[in-house]
């Protein structure tokens, strides 16, 4: 059974993380809808952080309340119009499709996976080697393929992007 | 001209009959709470726990090992809800929030007046004396100033996101000193991925800096704030491979056992890797928009930078946040590279928190002395210095420390082989990379004509100053 701090903190960061969630499409102003989408990034870290994540929660900070943020205010900013209003636009039914749809998946999975529960006692007996060292052997040792693969790609990224604005010498 | 308008020969007095009395009480202070405190120990008071303030985190264990005796004797139907150790759970956060708070709040005090203080020893004059003796209320005065200030906030500004970025600002200065070391058992949140929470935490302050320059309506703020965000995106490179080649040495993220590692093999990590170090306080001074690297808030090019339109109490946070952030990054030097609260076995005999503050005052002053000293680059020279050099070489010296790293792990020598090969191998890398790198880029000193310093001379400028001064 979890204490009371846990279920008070998850329903107070679920809060938060919806609320945000909802006000990026509700607000008017498109940098406020960024504003409000880094506070969503931030209540998911802090519900990574009640799951004893550390590791995923800092990640999230550091990219999607970091970097990421930094990346969306300047498209906004290079972008002249886009920078008025978050108004209507013809993406929207298929942005609803595509969200439906996601949602639909992530609540099939969940419904679906036998989730391992745990009592505190049998978690006190195992013995964790902490959250660092797991997701390094993990993606080092059993996922080596997908990670070299996903750096490869991102350096192949990095590259186009250089290439593509890149002024002509000749 | 008189003598005493000669700008070559006035001194800044250094001691003054003032000065030498107060010193005098303390020394005096002090020797009496050592002589009390001596008593103590010798009568046998403490009872063989030795918790005074020498060892607070000692101290702070032995109040939640006591705290949880309490708790045992709690309600069976409580404990099923809140918990065995709730009472010393709640007590440590508070009392660590307390104390941390605290800290923070003194220093901000007083960092405005000792900043002042020695930037005006340092351009040879007094620099705040008059509020308060040494002009150490000179703080408070200027705290009530700004308070008593009206908040302008310019038209066609966007309210919400002009009142937002000083307090956002404020709260990862604040967070970043959760997770300093202060002495064995003293850490607030001596949490596995120490390191990864320092970056992640420094990082968010760029968006709130962005925010400010936007929200203002003014094109010297953005200009700032588009210079800040370029600025701090481009050395959080450098920066975080500097520490990856402390945790790759180390073989953890966690601080306290980043310093423990140093403490153990007797060692101090700026000494085994230099350009790591150097790596760190340069971006460190980047990330901090201060001297050399203040081109966010260059008075002399666009006004104050992103902060052109905050005034009063707002403008106040900006500059305290500015001030913390530069201690917060002497603590963290000392802590990666310094050997945080360890000074070769004096630990024993100084409270180990007295070792780190003074490694971090340290680490300070030579911002201070840095800010008094150069003058600022300009934008491109920054940018070009982080990615054509400062990350090019981090890359190879990382590389460079992974090879160590495994090759230790497979050789067994004594620490000391060990560690004296690795700083020599590092050091010799360093000096080859920087000057081949250099090379590379095209620096070529030899080729270029040596100027003699004769302007000076030919312009008559020594000679003329001389015949004013004995006129």
């Amino acid at each position: 059974m979890d204490s009371i701090g846990v279920i008070i903190g998850f329903y107070a960061l679920a809060g938060l993380t919806v609320g945000a969630a909802l006000l990026v499409f509700l607000v008017r102003n498109l940098l406020h809808a960024v504003l409000a989408l880094v506070l969503a990034f931030l209540g998911m870290s802090g519900l990574f952080i009640t799951l004893s994540a550390d590791f995923i929660a800092m990640a999230q900070i550091l990219i999607y309340a970091g970097a990421i943020p930094v990346l969306l205010v300047f498209a906004v900013m290079l972008t002249p119009h886009a920078s008025r209003d978050n108004a209507n636009s013809l993406f929207a039914p298929g942005g609803l499709l595509i969200g439906l749809g996601f949602a639909a998946l992530f609540v099939f999975v969940a419904m679906a996976t036998v989730w391992p529960v745990l009592d505190v006692e049998t978690l006190h007996v195992q013995s964790f080697a902490g959250t660092v060292r797991t997701i390094g052997a993990a993606l080092l040792g059993d996922y080596l393929l997908a990670f070299e693969l996903a750096s490869v790609l991102l350096l192949a990224a990095f590259v186009g992007a250089v290439a593509l604005v890149r002024e002509d010498e000749a | 001209m008189s003598a005493a308008l000669d700008p070559i020969r006035v001194r800044v007095r250094v001691t003054s009959p003032r000065l030498a009395v107060t010193l005098g009480i303390v020394l005096v202070l002090f020797g009496a709470a050592s002589i009390g405190i001596a008593y103590v120990v010798v009568s046998g008071m403490l009872d063989g726990h030795w918790y005074d303030f020498r060892d607070l985190g000692l101290g702070m264990a032995h109040l939640r090992e006591w705290l949880n005796e309490v708790n045992a004797g709690q309600p069976a139907a409580l404990s099923a809800f809140l918990g065995d150790q709730w009472i010393s759970y709640i007590t440590g956060a508070l009392l660590g929030a307390t104390g941390i708070l605290t800290f923070f709040g003194l220093l901000l005090l007083i960092l405005v007046w000792v900043e002042r203080r020695l930037i005006g020893r340092i351009q040879v004059r007094k620099g705040p004396n008059r509020v308060g003796p040494f002009g150490l209320l000179q703080p408070v005065a200027d705290a009530l100033k700004l308070i008593q200030k009206e908040v302008l906030i310019p038209i066609g500004a966007d309210r919400f996101m002009f009142y937002l970025p000083p307090v956002l600002v404020f709260i990862p200065g604040l967070l970043v000193w959760a997770v300093v070391p202060w002495a064995p058992n003293m850490n607030y949140l001596d949490t596995n991925v120490g390191v990864i929470y320092l970056i992640a935490i420094s990082s968010t302050a760029t968006l709130a800096i962005f925010m400010a320059g936007w929200a203002s309506n003014n094109h010297y703020a953005l200009l700032g704030a588009m210079r800040t965000v370029a600025m701090m995106i481009s050395y959080e490179i450098p920066l975080s491979l500097a520490l990856l080649m402390v945790v790759l040495m180390t073989g953890s993220m966690q601080l306290s056992t980043i310093v423990q590692w140093q403490v153990d093999h007797h060692v101090w990590l700026g000494m085994l890797m230099p350009l790591a170090l150097f790596t760190f306080f340069f971006s460190s001074t980047a990330e901090l928009n201060r001297t050399p690297n203040d081109i966010a808030e260059a008075e002399s090019e666009i006004v104050a930078g992103f902060h052109t339109e905050y005034s009063g109490m707002k403008f106040g946070l900006f500059y305290a946040v500015e001030l913390g952030n530069a201690v917060a990054v002497g603590a963290f030097v000392a802590a990666f590279f310094l050997g945080g609260w360890s000074l070769f076995g004096l630990e024993t005999w100084i409270p180990p928190y007295l070792i780190f503050a003074a490694k971090a005052f340290g680490g300070y002053f030579v911002l201070v002395w840095l800010r008094g000293t150069l003058p600022r680059f300009r934008l491109d020279q920054l940018m070009s210095f982080a990615w054509k050099y400062l990350i090019p070489i981090s890359l190879l010296q990382v590389l460079l420390v992974a090879i160590e790293v495994t090759a230790m792990r497979y050789m067994h020598f004594p620490d000391f082989v060990e560690l004296s090969l690795v700083g020599a191998a590092n050091l010799a890398f360093t000096i080859f990379i920087v000057r081949a790198w250099a090379t590379f880029l095209g620096y070529r000193p030899e080729r270029e004509q040596v100027l003699k310093p004769t302007m000076a001379k030919q312009m008559g400028g020594l000679r003329a100053a001389e015949e004013m001064r004995t006129r």
